[in-house]
């Protein structure tokens, strides 16, 4: 039977990789094309396309990239916005997993009368779209004194971040035996002492998820970002979209690629270290 | 002195009642066995001994001492959980000290309780492993170290074998009993397995719908069950329920069974109560073991003699059991490792009745 | 208190009671620390309840640049259902609703059977097609607004091989723009659903494959007539997942279209956000904000129905 089949199924196998391969393609050429003109040089794209092969590999335009291109008139390159990512997007993402672990144990571990109620209603906090929290935010930062700062933006993917956190981590402490918490009552814990010292310590997994989850989410995140910084103290994600509105000056695409690439190189090292744990956080969020 | 007394005990979640006026009272020392089918209350009985859920009213005392609103660890209990509870992330140590160390036992201290109940349980070799890397029984062992070294007026078991394979039940079963000859603290153990009740038990509380059916040795339990319920619940296979006419002839009352109650079962010890029932409907109890087939070794027993269809046999090895019909009741029997009555075939089965029961067929109580 | 029952052997003393040294932790009162927790909930709740009705409330009232508190009830809601950007804006969604929900979930499916195939290199593929989700929609965004732009993108890469008549102008073309949407929106998310619906596969019993296989179906039939409906749940959850996402759709477009040609990308999101800060009209961004939402409910509560049902068959398991 193996015999016999061989000839067609061979066929069949190498027809089978050539779509894998096409469409694998299609996924990496944006990427290549980007990297690849990050290292042309201005003339050599504007004469001819995006798609093409650099004749000399140019470090100039990461160079300019990343310190001293204007964007939006404020010429020192894109590296301040990184920065200010990194400040929003690290102290949130800790918070925020942090405050969904407790809210998680909370409400799996400690079940009292409408926890279910309670966590419906935070995990709808996932699906509500941002732009009906845009106005209350505006006011609530304005009243807070926190409009355009980095503060701000924290306080907002703290906030926000908390639905999605809770979601993970209580889904995961659904699993633990209750049993795991009345023995720690008979051995006197209280309720603090429970999570640092049994819940926590069993968490790793789940937090290593929402962790990626978060930063992923939080850097990649647009619309607060562009709605409540200006000038320098935009994320990076809003500064590209400046970047890129340049309309005063011809494109520059290799700086913008470089740009790009700067911009999207932290979550895709994230993506490439931590993959196994982007997937689980991808299922979590979904299946549940 | 008694070790736990629980008074009027009821438990309601919403509309569901769970616990219905429960009465326990305990001496210092004994091993208690809760049993009943799932949903009979006897786990949220024990978890409100431990103080890990509230009672909707009643009382409890736990070494004399009124524990209501009294936090688990405060108690003076120790507790060993179905799925043993073990805190994954700390060694076998750490999860023997953390209760001390919640409490801030000195170090030294510590280290000597643990050497002391390692030793008992002969863990000491497993001290430094984690529970993830333990066997079931070894694990098993874990939470009962835990519990020990707590060194508590009161032992709470909730269901403690019923994760662990046969052969490792009955091992551990017979651990827990000998640690219980050695230590004799007072210990409450939960299950819904009876021959776990009956070879552990000082005494059994046999639970169902949340009431307590029969609390008392288990000899007492097994041989004069307080109704239907502990009558079929405890034994296995189950004491058979004969529906029966009471008559009498002279002083001598005899259970009428069978087609047309025409076979008499005499019932050599019939009570003043009983006679009250002539001549009307029972529920004849009788256990399979005193369903015989005659070998015509028995002389001088007074044995009634019963025809009845042989409908299945089952060798076991040590005994043969055989489902028997007589009229429309289907009767287990309980016979020597070799017969081998020709199933179909109508034989006359010996029945030992100086144990027999009888019921009311409306309250399902015995009649005593 | 005492203790009459006989002890352990070995002459052992009891454990101290009273607490000579206790860790940090325990020095917090527990009760303060479950007030504490109570607030923490109690403030994520209140940021999902209180924002949504605040924004309602607002949507309600003339408020423009900044809120105040004069209602004119349902007045936006209906000078937006009238006018044309919201039509036109709801129209476009449906295009791009579609083509992108019905290409990356059929996208998705299609390489997770392929990738199920017991193949080499499976993790770098995986690794290829998933990397998407780990961008930005913005990076999305500009990089394929370069690669659809017909004067530096592939129109003119195609035709300076030769093929001097090629014509891919949809990113200009009034009509074909909205595509241009769509190819990104599946080129982001098609590895997401791959991901889930492998997922799904490779948690079916293998003695389900061995079954089929005796009972000699073909691999297409295989698929189609049991593996697929085996992860019907699935199915389901990835079509809600896209469909809530492209409902939410923002940055894409405002980095690969910026809403043109004219409007003819623009979506309910991005005329939410030109009436709230372009326009500083709050009273009527939020009632479209309102508007927004009621879409996602339409589609989440039959959802979350249907998840329930299946939970209860379930048995009360899960």
């Amino acid at each position: 039977m193996v015999e016999a089949r061989s000839l067609s199924a061979r066929g069949g196998r190498i027809l089978l990789y050539a779509i894998l391969i096409a469409f694998a393609a299609f996924y990496l050429t944006p990427l290549i094309v980007v990297i690849l003109n990050s290292f042309r040089s201005f003339q050599e794209i504007t004469q001819t396309s995006v798609l093409g092969f650099p004749k000399e590999f140019r470090l100039d335009n990461w160079v300019q990239a990343w310190g001293s291109y204007c964007i939006a008139g404020i010429c020192s390159g894109i590296s301040p916005y990184m920065w200010n990512s990194l400040l929003i997007a690290v102290p949130a993402t800790l918070i925020s997993t942090l405050l969904g672990a407790m809210n998680g144990y909370l409400l799996s571990l400690w079940r009292f009368r409408g926890a279910g109620l309670i966590f419906g209603i935070i995990t709808f906090g996932v699906f509500l779209p941002a732009q009906m929290k845009l106005v209350p935010w505006a006011i609530t930062l304005r009243d807070l004194g926190l409009s355009n700062t980095l503060a701000g933006l924290v306080l907002i993917h703290v906030v926000q971040g908390m639905s999605f956190t809770t979601l993970f981590c209580r889904n995961y402490y659904v699993n633990v035996p209750q049993d795991l918490i009345k023995a720690a009552k008979v051995d006197g814990a209280g309720f603090l002492q429970i999570f640092w010292r049994i819940i926590l310590p069993l968490s790793p997994p789940i937090l290593i998820v929402t962790v990626i989850w978060q930063f992923t989410g939080i850097w990649n995140e647009f619309l607060y970002g562009i709605t409540f910084s200006e000038g320098s103290a935009r994320p990076v994600t809003a500064a590209l979209m400046a970047l890129s509105a340049n309309i005063a000056q011809a494109r520059e695409y290799g700086i913008e690629s470089a740009s790009v690439l700067i911009a999207a190189l932290p979550t895709l090292l994230v993506y490439l270290f931590g993959g196994k744990y982007f997937v689980r956080g991808l299922t979590a969020g979904a299946v549940k | 002195m008694s070790a736990l007394s629980v008074e009027k005990l009821r438990v309601r979640f919403g509309s569901v009642e769970v616990l219905k006026s429960v009465d326990l009272a305990i001496e210092s020392g004994e091993f208690i066995v809760l049993v009943g089918p799932s949903g009979c209350g006897k786990s949220t009985l024990l978890n409100v001994i431990a103080g890990l859920e509230q009672a909707t009213e009643g009382r409890i005392e736990i070494g004399g001492r009124e524990v209501t609103g009294v936090p688990p660890k405060d108690r003076d209990i120790a507790m060993v959980f179905q799925t043993y509870a073990l805190y994954p992330a700390m060694t076998v140590r750490g999860n023997i000290t953390f209760g001390m160390e919640c409490r801030g036992v000195p170090k030294a201290e510590q280290k000597e309780a643990v050497a002391r109940v390692a030793k008992l349980l002969q863990i000491e070799h497993l001290l430094d492993r984690r529970p993830g890397q333990l066997s079931g029984g070894q694990r098993q062992r874990v939470a009962m170290g835990r519990a020990l070294v707590r060194d508590p007026v009161l032992f709470l078991f909730d269901e403690p074998l019923s994760n662990l394979d046969a052969k490792l039940r009955v091992e551990m079963r017979m651990e827990i009993k000998r640690l219980h000859q050695r230590i004799g603290t007072t210990m409450v153990y939960v299950t819904h397995d009876q021959v776990e009740a009956m070879t552990l038990a000082t005494r059994i509380a046999v639970m169902n719908g949340g009431v307590i059916q029969q609390f008392a040795d288990p000899q007492t339990i097994y041989d004069q069950p307080a109704n239907l319920f502990v009558a079929r619940f405890m034994g296995s296979p189950p004491m058979n329920a004969i529906p029966a006419r009471l008559a009498a002839s002279g002083s001598e009352i005899a259970a009428m069974v069978g087609p047309d109650a025409a076979t008499a079962v005499p019932l050599p010890n019939a009570t003043a109560a009983m006679k009250d029932w002539v001549g009307r409907e029972v529920v004849l109890g009788i256990r399979p073991e005193c369903i015989t087939l005659p070998d015509g070794e028995q002389p001088g027993k007074p044995a009634a003699s019963l025809p009845a269809t042989v409908e299945m046999i089952e060798p076991t090895g040590a005994e043969t059991m055989a489902l028997i019909r007589v009229g429309q009741s289907e009767i287990m029997a309980r016979m020597r490792p070799d017969a081998r009555p020709a199933v179909g075939s109508v034989a006359s089965f010996a029945l030992d009745t100086a144990k027999a029961c009888l019921f009311d067929p409306k309250t399902e109580s015995r009649i005593a | 208190m005492t203790q009459t029952a006989t002890t352990m052997q070995a002459g052992q003393t009891r454990p101290a009671r009273t607490a000579p040294r206790r860790s940090w932790l325990s020095d917090i009162p527990d009760l303060l620390t479950r007030i504490v927790a109570g607030l923490i909930a109690a403030a994520a709740v209140s940021y999902v309840v209180g924002f949504t009705l605040w924004t309602v409330v607002i949507s309600f009232t003339d408020s423009t640049l900044l809120p105040e508190y004069s209602f004119v009830g349902f007045k936006h809601y209906f000078t937006l259902l009238r006018s044309r950007v919201w039509q036109v804006a709801y129209f476009n969604l449906t295009i791009y609703g579609l083509g992108f929900i019905l290409g990356a979930t059929g996208l998705g499916l299609l390489l997770a059977i392929l990738i199920d195939q017991k193949i080499r290199a499976e993790n770098l593929l995986r690794t290829i097609y998933l990397y998407p989700m780990a961008l930005s929609f913005v990076v999305t965004g500009t990089v394929w607004a370069w690669l659809l732009n017909p004067t530096i993108g592939v129109e003119h890469f195609v035709r300076s091989l030769g093929w001097a008549q090629f014509n891919f102008g949809w990113l200009v073309d009034r009509d074909m723009a909205i595509y241009c949407v769509v190819i990104a929106a599946i080129w982001q998310a098609s590895g997401f659903a791959m991901a889930l619906f492998l997922a799904g596969l490779r948690s079916l019993d293998a003695d389900l494959y061995k079954a089929a296989a005796i009972d000699g179906a073909s691999p297409a039939r295989m698929y189609l007539r049991i593996m697929v409906p085996a992860i019907w749940p699935i199915v389901v959850s990835v079509l809600v997942i896209l469909l809530q996402t492209a409902i939410k759709t923002y940055d894409l477009v405002r980095a690969l279209t910026a809403g043109g040609p004219g409007i003819a990308t623009t979506l309910p999101t991005n005329v939410v956000y030109d009436y709230m800060f372009q326009r500083g009209l709050m009273g009527a961004g939020s009632a479209a904000a309102v508007m927004l939402l009621l879409s996602l409910l339409i589609v989440l509560l039959p959802y979350a129905l249907f998840q329930r049902l299946r939970r209860g068959k379930g048995g009360g398991h899960g």
